[in-house]
């Protein structure tokens, strides 16, 4: 038997997503900038092509990743992406081995059994075919699995499990259907002709024994094809995108092509690669703290996969990165929001089918204002020469315990330093840049500079985390930045400040900004271990909470705030600490309002611990050396 | 023939019935938490660009509720949304949001959107 | 056979109660933390809205308890608090069992921790001082700042801790503002040269002759009065505060230096009687005091047959309501022994 009618809808499927992925293929590499084509070429013929084979290998196929996350979750989607792999492959070779010529049409192997219904009665045959059905079987305890996701989703270890809208529900149910139907098709062939090894072999002589075994074979061949052939359809409006496009991600990061700050091919590329697995879901404090379930990273790329407007969901993040971390496919789901953030409101047209499989990406950042300045009362301010500044940032304005430390500390320490923001500043505009609004961030990052620049400084010391990572990523200037902690740091290892040793039992909370925004994770920590006893929590280093209290998210209400915040001050506080300790104002902020444990920033217990020359804490001490600087 | 009595200049008078209140709707809508200003000033108090220039989120707040829309357009940009305000405020008023929000709702009303 | 009723906290209103319980033959157990009672009174100078010295309130109070049959245990806390058919058993700090017919939770309030409004300094700056401070002041006479001179401008802040979302207390404490014009009107008479401002959202001046004192204030003591939320406070070079806020009324930001900050702090749900709560399985209301059985005709009463309640530990209450409060427990335990449970 050479053709049947029934391999119609795969074939038609198959050659479909082919054409549609080289189609993609190429329009993402021609609107790829230049420098990026240069550095994809080059990957091509370098390192990164092997690097990226492996990682596929790992990451796509193995799920290396989300199995060390959750095992059940990971064994399910390897079952399915190594074991349909595995089929594929193992599939293409028996039918070359098997088959009368070498080099068959797709469908040949896909449907072996059908077009081969006597193979199997030789020991080598029959052994061949154990393994498909060994594979067969792999792929189905995954398919169980999957389909228990969707039932109860804690079967596979997740709290939360990702919606569906209906088209992916159509897709999701051809899935489900590819193997089963192959199964049982395979099943009912074997049964017929006596053939098929441990599963369909068994399977089949049973059905064989109460059932037309020839006839019912047929209807299920169709349905098996009918299934793939749907599953490829629908593939590229669905999450199964993620499919063929992570390997596109895999080979573009191995290249060395970066998100950057507008929407491209990279951003696109990754927005499809999300597999809406939900490990996102699960690691959200929006989540699991305020109950707030529908503006988490895989509903954000679904989001703009479908062309909705996204504006709503994008504002609603405290961008803690926490997903970041956790996502197994590595996709820059901050960075992608950000992107959101500057954009305007998109048109939602998702019912138009075609836009669904080449959307229209968003490319402008409209014009916000009219070209004006819209800070242009700023007025130049000289605050003469010193070595390093002191930014305290604005918050900080409204902890004075932690500027009035960072004064003690500093006196104590004899650097010769100005106070830049004694009398307030301008704003960083790290909280302007959250908000999307760049061009307008950058007016005062301009300002500030020409202030730091003037100065002739050479270290800028900040207390806020907010303020080092824009002073640190978006700021540039020819000084060192330093958050407090980092400058403490630096002062105990010179031997500039002696300390006590505080026997008070301490727990750090590492804020975002710092930790995973900035990757500060143990100066903080060394300091505290210098003077006080720190003790480990939950919640360490990337893995840390967000206190609620971030400027990031410009939507949640303050009652949602507060969930976050209690919860988190509670997990920290757990082992009765005399002190809960961190390095950011807001935070300090946000966590004293929900907690009866002392919370306390870094430069306080520092303050507290500096042994010698009692400095008391504002008596303008500072001033004399401002007043010595001046007089250089 | 001359009017006799008094009448009000309009300059001064908030005129409430004809007062376009689109843009305060619309906050409220988005932010309900823009009704719970009792307006005590803290925001303005503590205000960055308060301490340069004559914004005050206060005044906006109050104004925009009113319908004196022309009075309040000019100074909102001038926000650099450090959020002090959020963290002074003692009615948990989103205020960062209610800046964010009326730029946005100038821009629909001017479109005839709102 | 005469009953026994325990009466938890000796401050206004625990004095209150177990003085009118004792007079109707009640037996009464007094449970007081402190070494001795008296609870917040004996901290006040002179009481609003009529400068009256407190220590004749104190007086009434204790000729209300003396020689009266009223076991007084100073220095005890409460560990165990059960109820089984119909009578309560107690045990106390020092392993003391008591067992009684009916409760009076009399626990009181507890002033807002000032520091926790990080903001104004308090803890930070040394001339940022409470209500209660001051009124330290006024007892010893000595009015000073922390270098010992006088202070000149002296600015008092309302609602702190009251009316602010972000201590998680939405409810006004409502004798803050007639203790801060108190406060102004003796800072003035101590001082004379002084100046004091104060800063206010509203001002609440609901009970009688509060108005009065107001007006007295302004009128007689020339105190200033200024309709704005204080944001925060710094120190300047010449170790004087710099506050800021706004003038709402002129619609402008203000920046004044002062000598001397008050804060007033509000009134909170006190930790003894959250822990009463706690061990009682009495209800507690989202502002975190008990909760009365009814708002309007059971204010004495709790969520547990035989437990009442009297005075501030259901609502910020001044002295007058407080003992009327404590009055009004004793009618209604009186009520519940008579019916013979």
């Amino acid at each position: 038997m050479k053709f049947d009618p029934f391999i119609i809808p795969f074939n038609i499927g198959l050659y479909f997503i082919l054409i549609y992925v080289v189609t993609r293929s190429v329009i993402w590499f021609r609107d790829l900038s230049k420098p990026d084509k240069l550095r994809l070429q080059r990957g091509f013929f370098g390192i990164a092509f092997g690097l990226s084979l492996k990682e596929i290998f790992m990451e796509s196929l193995i799920h290396r990743k989300i199995l060390k996350t959750n095992f059940r979750l990971g064994y399910m989607h390897m079952s399915l992406a190594f074991g349909w792999f595995l089929l594929i492959l193992f599939g293409t070779i028996e039918a070359d081995i098997f088959s009368a010529k070498h080099l068959n049409a797709p469908y040949k192997a896909i449907f072996f059994r059908f077009f081969n219904p006597n193979h199997g009665r030789t020991s080598f045959e029959s052994a061949y075919g154990f393994l498909m059905d060994l594979i067969l079987a792999f792929i189905l305890s995954g398919l169980f699995l999957a389909v228990a996701k969707r039932i109860y989703s804690k079967i596979v270890g997740m709290k939360k499990t990702t919606r569906l809208k209906i088209i992916d529900k159509i897709a999701l149910t051809s899935l489900w259907l590819i193997f089963p139907s192959r199964l049982l098709a395979e099943s009912f062939t074997c049964g017929a002709y006596g053939t098929g090894s441990f599963l369909t072999g068994s399977l089949g002589a049973w059905l064989a024994t109460f059932l037309p075994a020839q006839q019912m074979a047929y209807p299920f061949w169709w349905l098996y094809s009918i299934s793939l052939g749907t599953f490829f359809i629908l593939l590229p409006i669905t999450r199964y995108m993620h499919i063929p496009t992570e390997l596109f991600l895999i080979f573009m990061r191995n290249s060395g092509i970066k998100t950057g700050d507008q929407a491209g091919t990279y951003s696109e590329v990754q927005t499809y690669s999300c597999s809406s697995c939900g490990i996102c879901l699960d690691s959200c404090q929006l989540n699991f703290s305020a109950g707030i379930t529908n503006i988490q990273s895989a509903y954000l790329m679904k989001a703009i996969r479908n062309n909705n407007d996204v504006s709503e969901i994008a504002h609603n993040c405290l961008m803690c990165g926490r997903c970041d971390q956790k996502c197994p496919v590595g996709i820059e789901l901050s960075q992608i929001r950000m992107i959101q953030r500057r954009g305007d409101e998109t048109e939602n047209d998702f019912r138009n089918i075609y836009k669904g499989y080449f959307r229209s990406r968003q490319t402008n950042i409209s014009e916000k204002t009219n070209g004006s300045s819209n800070y242009n009362f700023l007025q130049e301010t000289d605050h003469g020469k010193a070595d390093i500044l002191y930014f305290a940032g604005c918050m900080s304005h409204l902890t004075p315990a932690i500027k009035n430390s960072m004064i003690k500390i500093l006196d104590a320490s004899e650097v010769k330093y100005n106070f830049i923001d004694e009398q307030g500043g301008v704003c960083c505009g790290r909280p302007l840049m959250l908000a999307g609004q760049d061009k307008e961030a950058r007016e005062l990052i301009n300002f500030n500079s020409q202030m730091i620049w003037k100065s002739g400084a050479h270290t800028l010391v900040t207390s806020c985390p907010i303020c080092y990572k824009v002073f640190k990523e978006s700021y540039y200037l020819d000084v060192e930045v330093l958050h407090h902690t980092q400058f403490i740091k630096r002062l105990i290892d010179d031997g500039s400040v002696k300390m006590n040793f505080l026997h008070k039992k301490v727990v750090y909370h590492s804020p975002c900004d710092l930790g995973r925004g900035s990757g500060v994770y143990d100066e903080p920590k060394e300091v505290l271990g210098y003077v006080s006893r720190l003790e480990r929590s939950n919640f360490e280093d990337g893995n840390s909470l967000c206190c609620g209290g971030s400027l990031a998210n410009m939507k949640i209400s303050s009652t949602d705030k507060k969930k976050i915040a209690l919860d988190a001050a509670n997990e920290l506080t757990k082992n009765n600490p005399d002190i809960l300790a961190t390095a950011c104002p807001l935070c300090k902020k946000t966590f004293s309002s929900v907690t009866a444990t002392r919370v306390a920033d870094i430069s306080e217990i520092v303050a507290e611990a500096l042994v010698g020359k009692s400095i008391k804490i504002n008596n303008g001490s500072h001033i004399n050396s401002i007043k010595a600087l001046a007089n250089i | 023939m001359d009017k006799f009595g008094y009448t009000i200049s309009k300059e001064r008078q908030i005129d409430y019935d004809s007062n376009n209140r689109g843009v305060a709707s619309y906050i409220f809508e988005k932010e309900p938490s823009f009704r719970l200003c009792i307006e005590c000033g803290g925001c303005s108090a503590t205000c960055t660009t308060a301490s340069f220039t004559d914004f005050s989120l206060r005044e906006l707040n109050i104004l925009i509720k009113r319908g004196e829309n022309d009075q309040v357009r000019q100074n909102l940009k001038k926000c650099m949304l450090c959020g002090k305000c959020t963290l002074v405020c003692p009615r948990g008023v989103n205020t960062r949001n209610i800046v964010v929000l009326a730029i946005k709702a100038f821009q629909k009303s001017d479109n005839y959107e709102i | 056979m005469s009953k026994h009723v325990v009466v938890i906290g000796g401050g206004v209103a625990g004095l209150e109660v177990a003085g009118q319980l004792s007079r109707a033959g009640i037996e009464v157990s007094l449970i007081e933390k402190e070494s001795k009672t008296g609870g917040h009174l004996n901290n006040w100078h002179r009481l609003f809205p009529d400068r009256r010295n407190s220590i004749e309130v104190k007086e009434y109070l204790d000729g209300m308890t003396h020689n009266q049959r009223i076991i007084l245990l100073t220095n005890t806390t409460i560990e165990r608090f059960n109820r089984n058919k119909g009578h309560f058993s107690i045990t106390t700090n020092e392993g003391r069992e008591l067992t009684a017919d009916a409760v009076i939770v009399a626990t009181g309030f507890d002033l807002f921790k000032s520091a926790r409004k990080e903001e104004y300094g308090y803890g930070i700056y040394d001339n940022v001082i409470t209500s209660a401070d001051l009124e330290e002041m006024f007892r010893t006479g000595k009015i000073t700042l922390a270098n010992g001179s006088v202070p000149d401008t002296i600015g008092i802040v309302h609602c702190v801790g009251s009316r602010d979302e972000k201590v998680g207390n939405f409810y006004c404490s409502k004798l803050c503002c007639v203790t801060a014009v108190k406060q102004a009107v003796e800072l003035r008479e101590y001082l004379p040269e002084s100046k004091v401002f104060c800063f206010y959202m509203d001002m609440r001046m609901g009970g009688a002759f509060y108005e009065e004192l107001y007006r007295e204030a302004q009128e007689k003591w020339g105190v200033s009065f200024i309709r704005g939320k204080v944001s925060e406070a710094s120190e300047t070079i010449e170790n004087k505060l710099l506050i800021k806020v706004e003038d709402t009324l002129a619609g402008r930001p203000l920046k004044m230096k002062l000598d001397m900050l008050v804060l007033m702090a509000g009134m909170e749900m006190s930790e003894g009687g959250e822990k009463i709560a706690g061990l009682g399985g009495l209800n507690t209301g989202e502002n975190r005091f008990f909760a009365a059985a009814d708002n309007h005709f059971g204010s004495n009463k709790s969520n547990i047959e035989g437990v009442f309640f009297a005075g501030t530990c259901t609502a910020p209450m001044n002295i007058t309501e407080t003992i009327s409060h404590a009055r009004a427990a004793v009618v209604e335990v009186i009520d519940y022994l008579k019916d013979g449970k």
